[in-house]
């Protein structure tokens, strides 16, 4: 084989600029972060809301949290990036897609992490309903027997228990959302994958910089898995198997 | 004894995988391996007009494709093979260089800036085209120059020497660009249409070819200084002496036929596909200059300070 | 603005894209059918009582599961070729690829498929004179293969959207397919567009005939 190895490339200057090559990574391995985050917590939120309305009663309110989770389930991650980026703001009124394409503050950032968000949050919806379906139906009479209202029960019977078994599958789902940050670079976030792309054309120590990459990556992952561990245990329902792998 | 058919196949395929793996260890030069496979593969791209892009029928064309393919010709002759199959693989700038270094791709008949950085990893054919880093903009726009995009929205793709040379211009010369990314060139020109950027910076002749395969190219024009000249070149593996003297043999064969001119005339002065249109590139003094000395002299000796 | 856009480039573009499907669907049935063959076989090792096996199992599941996959497609491409000395053609990169890739996410389907028969049957099993493999072919793997037919193919339009990744070594399927279509035609915005209700029809009808086999199955046990 006849590659040109050079693992000090990290400690080399930028070309052209003042930092080194590992303050790059640093930075990205930052984007990366907080893309995944923002949209974390956008998926949370969104995704405990339209899972909830998915299982009420009710036609119109659960044809419409149906209809969100399928439209942002069966379209590839990387075809929604360029449906928010290239296809959205052209259905604005003209100024407003002007300020959007041109002066929005972090405008690829908030893009990515808008699209993250919702198609992470159709992936989170489905757990919720299937934590709240995972019930019995006795919980819900219970509490109706009592006198609660339906939100009520949602809110004292339901949700609390739901919640907290849908913990394990949401630690994937944290995983996955580090992972799927890496195709927020075809909009021009300057994350890894993006900044791995740079490097290599910089350097042209190509294998060397996706080695650092994918370590960065394999350290999210897990510091995500761990922490999620945490939680896992703090919320655990005693008695409840759902918790133990 | 069914149960037991499964492992004894897998420990079969184990054992081939690794006997594959001994045999395959000795890396032969490029001339024994078209000569033992009668294959060569060649590295192409999707949108660098007019040196390597795809076609209306998604084909690979364009002027360096040609001179790969005379390439292949001329190592058929030498070798006297009757025929040799050109395999043509999909290259990003991401990828170009490892795919050449591991010997997927033989050829790479992109649009590759030699420079000092690559030449440690892999060689160049001398060089076939010069290229000048410019910028394109919308003519309603105004701009001119690089001095009036303080504060605005610039374009460029990803993973390109351009990237570097706006962030060496923005600390020479105190100017704040917002950069923006396309993941390829067709990406960062529709930036451009969409008014996501007011300029695009990148080499002249792929900025030409994007303008002229536009929607409404009397819209746009090239305009600024140069940022930087580079040398475009054909890549192949290094320490290969015997192939890399038959691609240098065929290249300098075409540089004193005058096939070279002929075929520049056909790519960037001639209607060319898929639109059939011209894209009047007069060719640079650089450019004359290496076709008169065949040479494969990094980007760094274009750009010395007078 | 929606009134500029002119979707009479569809048309035109057609063969192209039905050619990329083609091979977004021949990618998605390799890795479906081998990363089930390699996934069962991971999780078999992870079950084992084998230590050593259990942990070379469960470190390439949990590794795989840690990266993204367009790193993991990169390394393939770039990596495999330097190792075995034979490098090969983006399709094939690519199907290799997604087998180890998606027999990762399927190894753990299987495995609580597994762990969903009741030992009972395992014992049952060993008591009629099975030998462990006889009583895992016969007995347990039609049992979790059938228990976690849905999830299996639900994973299985995952994989169908995920192998629009391969734009990063350059293999042509449906979505790149579109955007040279969209860059040749000059209406990358309307191809952009095509392709995501391509993609929107496809996994939608497939997600709806699963979760109908889901109730047929639930009905059956």
């Amino acid at each position: 084989m006849n590659y040109h190895w050079n693992w000090g490339i990290f400690f080399d200057q930028v070309q052209n600029g003042d930092e080194t090559y590992l303050a790059w990574l640093i930075s990205a391995l930052g984007w990366t972060v907080a893309v995944s985050i923002t949209a974390w917590i956008m998926a949370l939120v969104l995704g405990a809301i339209i899972g909830t309305l998915r299982t009420v009663p009710h036609r119109g309110i659960s044809f419409f949290a149906n209809a969100w989770v399928e439209l942002f389930r069966n379209i590839p991650l990387l075809v929604q990036m360029f449906l928010w980026f290239f296809v959205v703001p052209e259905l604005l009124p003209k100024d407003l897609a002007l300020w959007v394409k041109q002066d929005m503050p972090a405008k690829e950032f908030v893009t990515a992490a808008i699209c993250l968000g919702l198609f992470t949050s159709s992936r989170i919806a489905e757990q919720t309903r299937a934590g709240i379906q995972s019930l019995p139906r006795g919980q819900t009479n219970a509490g109706l027997a009592m006198g609660f209202t339906r939100a009520q029960v949602y809110r004292y019977v339901l949700l609390p228990m739901a919640f907290r078994i849908i913990v394990p599958p949401l630690t994937s789902e944290l995983m996955n959302i580090f992972k799927n940050s890496s195709v927020a670079f075809a909009i021009g976030v300057l994350e890894l994958t993006f900044v791995s792309r740079q490097m290599q054309e910089d350097t042209s120590q190509g294998i060397e910089v996706y080695a650092a990459v994918t370590l960065l990556y394999f350290i999210c992952a897990f510091a995500a898995n761990r922490g999620m561990a945490l939680v896992e245990k703090r919320v655990q329902v005693p008695g409840y198997i759902a918790g133990a792998h | 004894m069914t149960q037991t058919l499964l492992p004894r196949r897998l420990t079969l395929i184990a054992a081939s995988l690794a006997a594959f793996g001994l045999s395959a260890q000795v890396q032969a030069g490029t001339i024994e391996k078209v000569k033992e496979s009668g294959a060569i593969t060649m590295g192409i791209r999707e949108s660098s007009l007019p040196l390597s892009y795809l076609d209306d029928k998604q084909q690979p064309v364009g002027y360096h494709v040609e001179i790969c393919q005379k390439i292949v010709d001329g190592v058929k002759a030498k070798l006297g093979l009757k025929a040799v199959k050109i395999n043509y693989q999909p290259v990003t700038s991401q990828n170009r260089i490892p795919l050449v270094t591991n010997g997927t791709v033989d050829l790479e008949c992109g649009s590759t800036t030699n420079n000092a950085a690559r030449q440690q990893q892999v060689a160049f054919a001398p060089t076939t085209f010069v290229t000048n880093v410019r910028m394109a903009v919308k003519k309603a726009s105004g701009i001119t120059g690089l001095q009036q995009l303080n504060g605005k929205p610039v374009a460029t793709t990803t993973g390109t020497t351009s990237v570097q040379l706006m962030r060496g211009h923005e600390k020479g010369k105190g100017i704040d660009f917002k950069e923006v990314y396309g993941k390829d060139h067709a990406d960062a020109f529709l930036m451009l249409e969409s008014d996501r950027a007011v300029a695009f910076v990148m080499d002249d002749n792929l900025l030409a070819g994007l303008i002229a395969s536009s929607k409404n190219p009397s819209d746009y024009a090239i305009v600024g200084e140069v940022l930087n000249i580079e040398p475009i070149a054909i890549m192949l593996r290094k320490e290969d002496p015997q192939f890399q003297g038959m691609v240098n043999a065929t290249v300098k064969d075409l540089a004193k036929s005058g096939e070279l001119d002929k075929l520049y005339k056909k790519w960037f002065q001639s209607p060319i596909p898929p639109k059939g249109v011209n894209l009047n590139f007069t060719m640079s003094e650089q450019l004359k200059e290496a076709i008169k000395n065949p040479n494969d002299l990094p980007a760094e000796q274009y750009n010395i300070k007078k | 603005m929606l009134s500029d856009f002119d979707f009479s480039v569809l048309t035109d573009s057609l063969p192209f894209l039905w050619a990329g499907l083609q091979f977004t669907i021949q990618l998605t049935l390799v890795a479906m059918t081998g990363g089930i063959i390699f996934g069962t076989l991971l999780a078999l090792a992870r079950l084992s009582s084998m230590k050593p096996l259990a942990m070379a199992a469960a470190a390439y599941v949990n590794t795989m599961r840690s990266i993204p996959l367009v790193m993991v497609i990169l390394w393939f491409f770039l990596l495999l070729p330097l190792l075995t000395g034979k490098p090969m053609g983006a399709e094939s990169s690519a199907m290799m690829t997604f087998m180890a890739f998606e027999a990762a996410y399927y190894s753990e389907i299987m495995r609580a498929g597994i762990q969903s028969v009741p030992r009972g049957q395992v014992h049952a099993g060993q008591a009629m004179g099975f030998t462990y493999s006889q009583s895992m072919r016969f007995v347990v793997l039609p049992q979790a293969f059938r228990n976690m037919l849905p999830i299996l193919l639900t994973q299985t339009i995952v994989l169908f959207q995920d192998t629009s990744l391969v734009y990063a070594i350059g293999s042509k399927d449906l979505l790149k397919a579109s955007e040279i279509a969209g860059k040749n035609y000059n209406r990358p915005i309307e191809m952009y567009i095509f392709v995501a209700l391509i993609y929107f029809i496809i996994c939608f009808s497939l997600s709806q005939l699963v979760k109908r086999l889901q109730q047929r199955i639930a009905i059956i046990r």
